[in-house]
């Protein structure tokens, strides 16, 4: 097991390696720092002294891979490459355009963005993977065709409309709770109730036709009429061999995204003004911060790479029979 | 020449995209398990009924992918000229000018709509602005009097004149009209449908029309029957009110909703289908290769998706997109026009979508090569010596094809919705260029207006729902038909 991990994490550094080349490449070989610095000043104030001083003070002024002007190791790590993108891999993601500490911004950002992510992702899957239990079991009737009808015209809805829609009605006709924003403490129910109630009616959709599908393969199994062979009601078919053999199909899609709940959802918490990493994000896109962006490529891919090995050992804990080899 | 023509490098693969089609429709019709395939897609109701809803919008998609540059009239002198096409001007005739502003074939039939701009806001069928303005007026005395009214617009309900109380009589009576037009066309078009079925069938009218209806005939024509109704029953009355109000309302800068909503249905399109040419060529070249060679190459293959696609696809598109505009705006001499610019953008756009996207399609396509190239028949070639290509193209490419039109068809509509999101976020298409994105993008900041203006969100949402809805079942229906797992037991 152990010895499993260790491999997994080692074969997970290449892949590092190579997002850092490829943000790498999009950020300093496809456009130089000079680009930057232009679109950065704007075009007024674009004079080569005002782009050498921006260069400088961000560390944009070394040479890309090799600095050949310094002496011992300074030769490659003295460098944009090494200072901006090898560096990342001890967490130091340097600072933002407004001269904030990116990894501080991230940790502190971070909570909020999980009291959104969270509870959105456990009240969904319970309630997709029960209205797919539901459809399942009145399959081939009215409710399972309508039911499916009704997930595809909620999934055809782009979620953008989710999100207005249900600003609209719920804060804004009847006033229940904030359009928008977050306290700490205990006042932030009211803050996360209506992000939370859209992001699960938005995934339903897809979700449950997904689930609804897998169970459908499940069910036409020979165990499945081996189990009503031998008595049991439909209902404990599907909660005792159904759900328990379709396991392994879900947890493929779901466990992966578990770090990346970390990462907020863009949407959201723009729409709803939560200072979440998500909301962190799109500033620096508008703002076209680079070094935020670059920072959040990254981690958004550690915590993919996290996600991919906690779903092979999420395998083990619902089929005894994949063992670690 | 009245016009320039301006061939837009999306143009160009829209209709590259609608011959290949075609060829490739054709050349599946004559494969006798194609042909099944389709035809089952052509017994699905719904599956007929969406498409028939799809050809409307993609012929508007298409009408708006001829474009041109209109001549300039010429008595004002050379100076009206922005753009002189030099070697005309040899007849000694003042060189002819054209327009910087670029137009397409559904601009030219939608003029009316185009042109007639008001100030700002109006809601739908308006004949009064939304907003009140101060109004100079002289009285019986010829006093300069000023009063705070709505404003009368300047071209919605402008027939009306003096009697704006007849708007909602004459509405219903456009209305009445458009419905019995729609009927009339509707009933012609049935009636030779049937006509054409009797007489491919060679049986009577009347039995060819009990055939359309009672699910009998091979294909859903009554889907599709059903489906045109409908269309027609949406379309005409809202062409026969746009000439006179504007049907959905005007935006912030007076524009037309209608002719903004007809115009985003093309940029969806572009975006669903021309990032297709991205990921299809990648996906299928590089899923095949893991697939088939396995070993270093699968290696090597692997490592590079599964390293794209840590990359949280949002994040990789915006880092592509802010590159590949800074990359723009750093060279402005590229462009000779500010559509040609949107254009590239758009492309650029689809060819970023691309790039993040054609992972999945991959990783399904060499794990069906590595389950193919074991099986009997395909041992058989390689031991009789036919070479790796031959084999990949005769053996593996054609039962691979299904799992290509399933992906394609499924990621139109994920592709439109995305369009969205990102236009959104800021990092979509050109801001300049209408589509859903940019519309919702636009409208939502009047959502905090009191009364509110809803007008153009629940336009864009309307049609915006009708396509991805039709693009969702369609799509269904194909895999039904085409996925051996699920047609095999139906």
């Amino acid at each position: 097991m152990l010895a499993y991990l260790v491999r997994r994490l080692l074969y997970a550094l290449p892949i590092l390696l190579g997002v850092n080349v490829i943000t790498f490449a999009l950020f300093f070989v496809v456009n130089t720092p000079d680009d930057m610095a232009r679109m950065q000043l704007g075009v007024k104030r674009v004079t080569p002294e005002a782009i050498e001083k921006w260069k400088a003070q961000r560390g944009y002024d070394k040479p890309l891979f090799i600095n050949e002007a310094a002496s011992g190791s300074a030769v490659f790590t003295d460098t944009i490459f090494f200072s901006k993108s090898a560096l990342m891999f001890a967490g130091d993601f340097g600072r933002a355009e407004d001269g904030r500490d990116i990894a501080r911004e991230i940790t502190s950002r971070m909570g909020p963005s999980l009291a959104i992510a969270l509870p959105t992702f456990v009240i969904g899957l319970l309630v997709t993977v029960s209205f797919a239990l539901m459809l399942t079991f009145f399959r081939a009737s009215y409710l399972d065709f309508w039911g499916v009808v009704l997930c595809v015209a909620m999934m055809s809805i782009s979620g953008l409309f989710y999100i207005i829609g249900g600003q609209f009605l719920i804060s804004k006709m009847w006033k229940l709770v904030p359009i928008s924003g977050y306290g700490g403490g205990l006042d932030a129910w009211k803050f996360v109730i209506l992000p939370v109630l859209i992001g699960v009616i938005s995934g339903i959709g897809s979700s449950t036709r997904w689930y609804r599908t897998i169970f459908l393969e499940e069910i036409s199994r020979d165990y499945v009429r081996t189990a009503r062979a031998k008595g049991l009601s439909e209902l404990a078919v599907l909660f005792r061999h159904v759900l328990r053999n379709a396991m392994i199909p879900i947890l493929t899609g779901v466990v992966v995204v578990i770090p990346l709940l970390f990462m907020g959802s863009l949407l959201t918490e723009s729409f709803f003004g939560i200072p979440g990493l998500g909301s962190y994000t799109i500033d620096a896109i508008n703002a076209q911060d680079f070094a935020v962006v670059r920072a959040m490529v990254f981690i958004g891919s550690v915590l993919y790479i996290v996600g991919l090995i906690l779903t092979d050992l999420s395998y083990t804990f619902v089929d005894p029979r994949i063992r670690f080899n | 020449m009245a016009f320039l023509p301006v061939i837009l490098w999306s143009d160009v693969l829209i209709w590259l995209l609608f011959v290949a089609a075609g060829v490739f429709g054709w050349l599946s019709l004559r494969n006798p398990l194609w042909r099944t395939a389709w035809q089952r897609v052509g017994r699905s109701r719904s599956g007929m009924a969406s498409a028939t809803v799809l050809l409307v919008f993609v012929l508007v998609g298409l009408l708006d992918s001829l474009h041109y540059r209109p001549r300039l009239e010429n008595d004002a002198g050379h100076l009206a000229s922005s753009d002189a096409v030099p070697g005309e001007s040899a007849a000694g005739k003042p060189p002819a000018a054209y327009a910087v502003e670029v137009l397409s074939l559904l601009d030219a039939i939608l003029t009316p709509l185009r042109t007639r701009n008001e100030k700002t806001y109006s809601e739908p069928l308006a004949t009064r602005a939304y907003a009140k303005e101060s109004i100079e007026s002289r009285d019986a005395a010829g006093e300069l009097q000023k009063t705070r009214d709505y404003p009368r617009l300047k071209h919605g309900g402008i027939h009306l004149g003096a009697d704006e109380a007849g708007r909602d009589a004459d509405i219903g009576q456009r209305l009445l009209r458009a419905l019995a037009l729609a009927i009339l066309a509707w009933w012609a078009l049935a009636a030779a449908t049937a006509a054409r079925l009797a007489h491919r069938e060679a049986c009577a009218h009347r039995e060819a029309w009990r055939r359309i209806w009672s699910n009998e005939s091979d294909f859903a024509w009554n889907a599709v029957l059903a489906a045109a109704g409908a269309v027609l029953l949406v379309a005409l009355p809202l062409g026969m009110l746009a000439v006179h109000y504007h049907v959905f309302g005007t935006d912030k800068v007076g524009q037309d909703v209608l002719y903004q909503v007809l115009k985003s249905v093309r940029t969806a399109l572009v975006i669903g289908l021309v990032t297709t040419l991205v990921t299809l060529p990648l996906s299928i070249f590089l899923g095949v290769l893991a697939g088939y060679f396995r070993g270093w190459v699968d290696d090597l293959i692997q490592y590079l998706y599964t390293t794209l696609s840590s990359i949280p696809g949002v994040l990789l598109i915006a880092a592509a997109v802010l590159m590949m505009q800074v990359l723009i705006d750093n060279h402005p001499q590229w462009f000779a026009t500010a559509a040609e610019r949107a254009d590239l953008r758009l492309l650029a756009l689809c060819f970023i979508l691309g790039v993040t996207s054609w992972t999945g399609l991959c990783r399904l396509l060499r794990g069906e090569t590595l389950k193919l190239r074991e099986l009997e028949y395909i041992q058989a070639a390689q031991a009789f010596g036919v070479a790796d290509l031959r084999i990949i193209g005769r053996h593996i490419l054609p039962n691979l094809m299904h799992i290509v039109i399933i992906a394609l068809v499924m990621d139109f509509s994920s592709l439109v919705l995305a369009e969205a999101v990102l236009s959104y976020v800021g990092i979509g298409v050109d801001p300049t260029m209408i589509s859903f994105g940019t519309m919702i993008n636009n409208a939502r900041m009047e959502l905090a207006r009191e009364p509110m203006v809803w007008w153009s969100l629940a336009a864009a949402f309307v049609f915006m729902f009708a396509l991805v809805l039709a693009a969702n079942l369609l799509a269904d229906a194909v895999r039904d038909a085409f996925d051996p797992r699920i047609a095999g037991s139906a």
